[in-house]
Formats: C-alpha cells, structure tokens, sequence
C-alpha cells in the first residue's frame, strides 16, 4: 500500500497545508492572538487609564508619546484597548462556538440518528426557536440577568447551535444508512454508545469546518449587541464596542474606527479562508 | 429430531409509508408470511431478485427490524428486542457480514479496533493483552496477517475489508453467520477466495450459514438447502441437488435459466425462458398467486388463488398450483 | 503492431483502432496510470467485450476514448474513430461524436435518464436538438426503438416519466435512446451488471438482437456469463494494459494467458460439482497507485518465474489471437 498508516487527519493536514490561503489565516490569526495577549506588556499604558498630557485627549497615533494607534476620545490608549477587545471578541466567539457545538452536534446526532417520531419532534423544537426573534430574547435575558460577559456568550451559544444542529441531523441520517451502523447495532451497543463512538466521530469534519464560519458570525452579532449598546459592559471592551464608538468619532477622529475595524476584518476574513480550507481537507472525496 | 437453532414462522414485515397520517396505499409489504429453519451446523441460502424480501429476512433474524406478523425463534426463545440481556446473549450467537465492504467498517476506527469492539461489546473483554491476541488469531483465521490491525478501512481494498467484518463477526465464536449478499460487491477472483474462506471456517468452527445472494452459482458452492424468495414469500425450498437439478417453481426454472453460462457454445443456444416484463410497482391481485402476471404457465386458477406450500418429494417444498404437471415438462 | 500478421482483410477494417492509448491521472500522491498502453482494434460489425476486474482501466480506456474523463485525467496515444483522431480533439468535435457516432450506456440504470423528463421527450431530445430530424419523424423513430428493445405498450411509456418504468424498463430504455442517432458503435459499460438476472437476460437478449442486426458493440464488463453469451471477441485487461485477445470460443476452450485461465477457473459456475471449492487466485488486482516492476500478475501467477518478476511482457500476436506472457499456456515455461 502506498499509503503510510496515516489517520484520517494526517491526510487532511497534508491537505491544508498544501493551501496557501488557508496556512497564511492560520499564521495570521496566531500571530494576532500573540500579540493580543503579549502586546498590551509592551505598552506603558493600562486600557482605563487616561492620559491627561494630550490635548486634545483624543489624539491621533504617534510613536513618540507611545500611543501606537492614538488614543480614544477619553485619553486612552488604543493599542491596548484593541488588544484587550480583541482578547474578549476572541473568548466570547470561541466559548460562543463551543456551547452551540455541544448543543447542537448532541440534538442534532441524536435526532438524526433515532429517526421517525422522534427525530421530528426534536427538528421542530429547533423549527420553532429558530422562528424566534432572537434579539428580542437576548435583550430580555440581558434586561433580567444584567450584562455579564457569561450571559452574552450562553446568549449566543443558545442562538448558535440551532444551524449545528440541523447541518449535524443531515449528516447522522445519512450516516445512519450506512452498514457500520448496522454492524454497531448487531455488535449489542447500546444506542448512546453507537451516538458517541460512531455518529459523532464521523461528523467532526462538518462540524469543525461550520465551527470556523461560526466564529466570525458570533463576533459579529456580539459586534452588533454591542453597537446596541448590549453588548460588554466597561470596563472591559470589545472589538464591538470599539467600532461603535470609533464610528461616533468617524469625522473627526477617524482612527478610531479604523485600527478595531482593521482587525476584525482581518480576524473575520482569515477564518473564512481557515473554513474554506479545512472544508477541502477533510472532504473524503479527495481521499 | 434436535430442535433447530433458528426458526422462522409466519413472518411478516411491512415498511410504513410515509406521508402524513402513513395511509396504508404506501405500505411496503417486504415479506408476507415466510417459514424457514435452519439446524446446527447447516447453511442455507436465500435466493431472490429484488425485492423479494431477502434482505428483510436478514434483518428480522438480526432484530434490526420488528416483525409485523409472525416470529423468528432463536434456539427456542422468540426474539423479542426490548429484552436486552437475552438480546445481548443472541447477537453473541448470531453474527452478520454486509454486502458493503468498506461500508460495514467505520471509516474513523482502523481495523483492529472494528474487531476489538466486537470483544469489547459482546464478551467484555478489555484487557489489552487478550485484546491483541484474539484480534490477531481473528485475522489468521481469515487470512490477514498482523499489520493489518493498524490500517484504515480506505486504506485497504474491497476483498480485505470484507475479511476484517469476518474475523469481526467471527472472534467472538458465533452459531450462525449471516451473509447478507457478502460477496456481491468483490471482484470476481476475490469473490471466489471469499466464498472458500466462508466454507473453511464454517466448516471448522462448525458455524451456520445463512447466505443471502441473488448469485445461484455461488449458493450452490456454499449451501446445503436452498429457499427461494419471490415478491416477500417462499415459493420453494429444497436441498442443493434437488433444486438445481429439479427445480419445481416456474420462478425457480425462470433463475436458474436466466443465468448466462460461462460457455459460448452453450450460451449461445440457451434461450430465456420467456417471462413477460415486470412492471413498476406491479402488485399482484391480493390472493392470488404472486408470480402469475410473470408466469408463462398461469392459469385462472394460478390467478384466483395463492397456493399453498406444499411438500413435492426429497425434501422439497413449493408453493405452485401445477407443480405436478410442470415436473414431467 | 495491430493487424495480424498475414492478414489482408480489408473487410475487417477497424471502426475504432486504439494505438498505444495511455490514461493517466493526477493525484496527490502523483501521477496514477489508469492504462498503461493499449493498442486494440474494434472491428465492424463485432461485439468485442472488455473483460476485467477493478484496477484494471477497462471503463477509464473508453471513457478516455470519448473524452468523458475526470478533470485531472489526461489521454496520450491514438484512438482513431473511422479515421477521426479522438485523443486530443476539441470538445466540440467530441461532442458532436458523442451521442450521434458513438452511443454510450452505462451501468446504472437508475441515475442514466433525467427524473423529471417524460421517456419520449428524452428519446427525442438529442436529435431534435442536433436538427437530425424533426419532431413527427422522432417520434416515429422513438417508438419504434422502444419496441425494438422489448418494451410493451411504447405509447403509453411514451409519456411516462422515469421513476414510473422498473430498473429493466430504464435500461432498456437507456439503449433505445443510445440508438436514436443511429450510431456506428455502441459502448456498453457493464449494462447488466445492477440488474437482476432475469432482467437480465431479457437485456442481453435485446443486445443479441441488435448485434445481429450488424450493430458495433463494445462489451465492458467483468462477467464472463455475459461475454460467452454475447461476445465475438473478447480482450482481457489486468492492471492497465491488455493481456489476452481471442474469439470467444478460443478464450473459453483454451486460454492463453494464466490470469485468463486463472479466472475462467474461478468463477462459481451451475455445471460444476456442487459444494466443490472453487479455484480462487490468492492476492488480488493490484490498485492503479501501485507502481508495478515486471509482469503485473507475476504476485498472483503460479507459473512466475524471475524473468517474468524482471520485465512485463509485451502482447504478441498470432494467428488471429494475441497474449501478453513469458509463458503462454498451454504448457507455460515447458513449451
């Protein structure tokens, strides 16, 4: 055989390397990660602290005073505060992400799997939810609970994992055709057993390609929840609340928009990129 | 008389149609009322076209599908799926080997750990040492040698594939292995080790066949009795030397013509016998024979009434009106 | 060489001549040769069958014929179609071959007519878009194919619609439709193989029909039932590249090369003794990503020897029949 005993992934890694596009998102997004965390070390300067030496307060960037992206319209510098909005923007899209993934990748398994009566009542739970106006339910949550940084990212999650759940459910009935399953069944496992080893396992290629175009999707309804105005509350911020406010300020102090802008952007556009690449890697039909 | 190990009486199964309120004009009638045993040791192959209901006896014998009518005895206890334990104690017994080779092997789990999970989940065992060790007297007995444990089912071709659900269904010392159509999808060369594998270790292990096919020839290599399925009901069975040298059933005659010998000379004189065009979605007259529309011996009676199985002499038994004169033809 | 020595017969001209045809493939793990040099002749008014298992390139060999290969194959060698260069055509002239000089039926019945066509406006569809007739003539010429392949009541099929015929229907179907252009040859790429055997014979009897009516047919199949019942030649192909040609009878009677004999021996026949175990050849096709040394069925060959390991013998030809062996049978290294 010319093949190594490779595991499926090793093929796929191979794959995804091969796309340029796909290795410079990766790069990027690692290095922004980087310099995310460990940039903010570099600068004199804390996200709330205010610079009373320039004047205006809002000034644009300058090395010399080390405001490298200028400062916002209350003094601070808007290096670190990107830093920190990104960090935020990052963790409530990943945390975001996986609460939908495990939600949805386990109703989705299980209905596709199960089939009939079953699998119909559950898809249409997920029928009528998604038939909600979700802001309306996100502002109620907010309203009742109060804005805290967990409560956006379960408000999210609980939104998000309606399309896993569905694009999972295609998938388990597909694979619920396929002999194995029935090689399972006639092995004696019990039915979470063949859901857990068997289902799910098969399905991780979708589903990590649609958690990658998820993240960016989160990012932006938390970008909107913030441009709302419900988004996370100071002194924390996020990529969100720095284009909203940046975009107050679009006349007369542009770089306030632009340096959040820029990077959500970037981050935006190298998970798209990553996606597409991962999609093409773990298709089993290149194999 | 020793009891059989599986038995078949009255079996019916109906798919569901779909649609709202599942209105009975959908219902799929896979099989309608069939009677089989199957003593130990023995191989038996079932024959048929499509749908005729041989997949759906598979499936019924493994508890895969819930018989509507009728019940499949396994060594005296009806199989009832709700009961888990006794459920559990089957499958150890009885095992099947699927049309699909690379399909019957989860494409995430190389092909050691296929065969372990069979010990894992019918006899519990987990220590990795006696692991190792029945996973590789598995793959001797089928003809596969140790690296093989470590590949990936895409990574191996169709014949080796079908020899790891072998030794999968076969580590944990079953009484009957179905084969559901096991070698249908091997190249020819293959097939024939395949078929010799599956008469080795039937014959060591003292395994019972069920084989399923539509391929006659190869049935008659591996199978000591014969049933023949048509449109979800038996219309013959018999012993292997009795059916292909005298078959009773119009159909039986219809198969065993219909197969194109690999011999020009007699290829070329061999006509067909002339069976009229099977039509799409074609139900007989409910209580009427099922093969008459077909049948280029049909009479009123063949189309008024179903006939009855009957025992027509060595063994045999068939399900035809004119079966006594059709013999001397 | 392509003609047998010897052999003058301008009658016997080929309609399709294959010369070295080569297909490769491009995959991640390199460049895969499908077919590695056949030079084959379909001659006028023959069904020549294509015997071979997977790996073999016996579909990929035709497919590449009608340039109806995958994006990342590519076709080297000659295919001369009545004289028309096929391998390096534009598409447009190998459009305009398919269909109306060539017709093609494939395997799957299921999946070859469109689900939401009527039957007749499919039959009809390719020649009434060529302007090869108009629409009362195709009609005409419809119907009548539809019977000519055994199909009862053409006119009520005529306006039916695809799901609404049984698999053998479809098929049948599928043959009249190759046929309305009226071409020179027909390629069947295992017709009969998803079939159920008494659907099948009644296929292979409408086959036998139109082969008598002087019909070109190339056989592509892996059941040696089919080609004895049906073929006049029949080429056999092992990894790539072409292995034995014969009449039919001679292959059957006396089999030159040891995977044809190997073969013939395996197969599960109703003639033979019942419960005997069948002569299986152990290991199995090799996989066109392997790159072969020597002899590719030397692995599997009783009678391989180290020459056999060393080089790949070439097909060599003689007195009408050709094989590609150190050691034909019979009598192998003895003769």
């Amino acid at each position: 055989m010319t093949d190594a005993s490779a595991g499926i992934y090793a093929g796929a890694w191979r794959r995804l390397r091969r796309n340029r596009a796909a290795v410079a998102a990766l790069c990027t997004l690692a290095a922004l990660v980087v310099v995310s965390l460990a940039g903010p070390a570099f600068s004199a300067y804390s996200i709330d602290h205010v610079d009373w030496s320039l004047s205006p307060l809002a000034s644009p960037p300058g090395t010399a005073n080390g405001h490298w992206f200028g400062t916002d319209g209350n003094g601070r510098d808007l290096f670190v505060r990107v830093c920190a909005g990104t960090q935020v923007s990052l963790l409530v899209a990943l945390l975001a992400t996986a609460v939908s993934l495990v939600i949805g990748v386990a109703w989705g398994a299980t209905a596709g799997y199960l089939g009939g009566r079953v699998d119909g009542w559950m898809m249409r739970v997920v029928d009528v939810l998604y038939a909600l106006p979700y802001m309306f339910f996100v502002i109620i949550l907010t309203v009742v609970f109060g804005r805290s940084l967990f409560l956006i990212f379960l408000a999210i999650g609980a939104v998000g994992w309606l399309t896993m759940a569905r694009i999972v459910r295609g998938q388990a009935l597909a694979l619920r055709r396929l002999a194995f399953v029935d090689a399972a069944i006639t092995l004696g496992l019990p039915t979470h057993r063949i859901i857990a080893r068997h289902i799910v396992p098969n399905v991780v290629g979708t589903v990590v390609v649609y958690a990658t175009l998820t993240v960016p999707q989160v990012i932006l309804f938390e970008s909107f929840l913030s441009f709302l105005g419900l988004g996370v509350q100071e002194p924390l911020t996020s990529l969100g609340r720095l284009v909203a406010e940046g975009a107050l300020e679009m006349e007369t102090a542009p770089w306030q928009l632009l340096a959040p802008s820029a990077v959500l952007a970037l981050i935006l556009l190298c998970l798209n990129f990553l996606g597409d690449g991962l999609r093409d890697a773990l298709d089993p039909r290149q194999r | 008389m020793s009891t059989p190990l599986l038995e078949v009486r009255g079996l019916r199964v109906d798919y569901a149609g779909s649609g709202f309120l599942r209105t009975r004009r959908h219902t799929v009638h896979a099989l309608r009322g069939v009677d089989v045993e199957l003593g130990e040791g023995r191989s038996l192959g079932i024959v048929g076209e499509s749908g005729c209901g041989k997949s759906t006896l598979a499936r019924a014998v493994l508890g895969l599908v819930t018989p509507t009518a009728g019940e499949v005895s396994w060594r005296g206890w009806t199989i009832d799926t709700s009961d888990r334990a006794r459920m559990l104690q089957m499958r150890r017994e009885v095992q099947v080997v699927f049309q699909d080779p690379f399909g019957s092997l989860d494409p995430r789990m190389t092909a050691g750990a296929s065969v372990a999970e069979a010990l894992d989940a019918l006899e519990g065992v987990t220590d990795a040492a006696t692991v190792r060790s029945r996973v590789a007297g598995a793959f001797r007995s089928v003809g596969l040698d140790d690296g093989f444990a470590s590949r990936y089912p895409h990574e191996l071709s169709g014949g080796q594939c079908q020899r790891v659900a072998i030794a999968r269904a076969t580590v944990v010392r079953p009484r009957l292995l179905i084969c559901d159509e096991a070698v249908s999808a091997l190249d020819v060369s293959v097939q024939a080790q395949i078929v010799n594998l599956l008469a080795d270790l039937s014959r060591r292990q003292g395994i019972g066949l069920l084989f399923i096919s539509h391929n006659l020839a190869v049935v008659r290599h591996l199978c000591d009795e014969v049933a023949v399925l048509y449109l979800g009901r038996l219309v013959e069975r018999a012993p292997r030397e009795a059916l292909f040298a005298t078959p009773r059933h119009p159909y039986t005659r219809a198969l065993l013509a219909a197969v194109p010998a690999p011999d020009p000379r007699v290829a070329s004189r061999l006509g067909t016998v002339a069976l009229a065009e099977e039509g799409a979605g074609l139900s007989p007259a409910a209580g009427a024979c099922a093969f008459a529309p077909r049948c280029p011996h049909a009479t009123e009676t063949c189309r008024r009434q179903r006939p009855e199985i009957e025992p027509a002499g060595d063994g045999t038994v068939v399900a035809c009106h004119r079966w006594r004169e059709l013999a001397t033809v | 060489m392509r003609s047998t020595p010897g052999s003058a017969d301008v009658a016997d001209e080929a309609l399709l001549a294959l010369d070295d045809l080569r297909v490769t493939f491009d995959t991640e793990q390199g460049p895969v040769q499908a077919v590695r040099g056949v030079t084959l002749d379909v001659r006028a008014g023959e069904c020549l069958a294509v015997v071979g298992e997977s790996g073999s390139g016996k579909s990929q060999l035709f497919l590449a014929c009608l340039g109806l290969l995958s994006a990342n194959g590519q076709t080297l060698g000659s295919a001369r179609l009545q004289g028309v260069e096929l391998v390096g055509a534009t598409e447009r002239s190998l459009a305009a071959l398919r269909g109306a000089r060539v017709g093609l039926v494939s395997q799957d019945p299921m999946n070859a007519l469109t689900p939401h066509m009527k039957i007749g406006e499919q039959l009809m569809e390719f020649v009434l878009d060529r302007g090869h007739m108009k629409t009362p003539e195709a009609r005409a010429r419809a119907l009548e194919l539809m019977r000519s392949v055994g199909i009862a009541e053409p006119e009520a099929r005529f306006e039916q619609y695809p799901h609404e015929l049984s698999g053998g229907q479809r098929q049948r179907v599928a043959i009249a439709m190759a046929f309305m252009p009226g071409p020179a040859l027909l390629v069947a790429d295992e017709p009969t193989t998803a079939l159920d055997v008494t659907v099948q014979a009644q296929v292979l009897d409408v086959l036998r029909q139109l082969r008598g009516q002087g019909l070109t047919t190339v056989l592509i199949t892996h059941d040696l039932g089919v080609v004895a019942g049906l073929a006049d030649r029949v080429a056999v192909m092992y990894a790539g590249v072409v292995v034995e040609v014969a009449s039919v009878v001679e292959l059957f009677e006396s089999p030159r090369h040891p995977y044809t004999a190997a073969l013939l021996e395996s197969i599960p026949r109703l003639d033979a003794k019942p419960g005997a175990r069948l002569a299986s050849i152990e290991g199995q096709p090799p996989r066109p990503q392997e790159r072969l040394q020597g002899c590719p069925f030397a692995p599997r060959c009783p009678g391989a020897r180290e020459r056999c390991r060393a080089s790949e013998p070439r097909l060599e030809w003689g007195a009408g029949r050709a094989s590609a062996c150190h050691a034909p049978l019979p009598g192998g290294w003895a003769a």
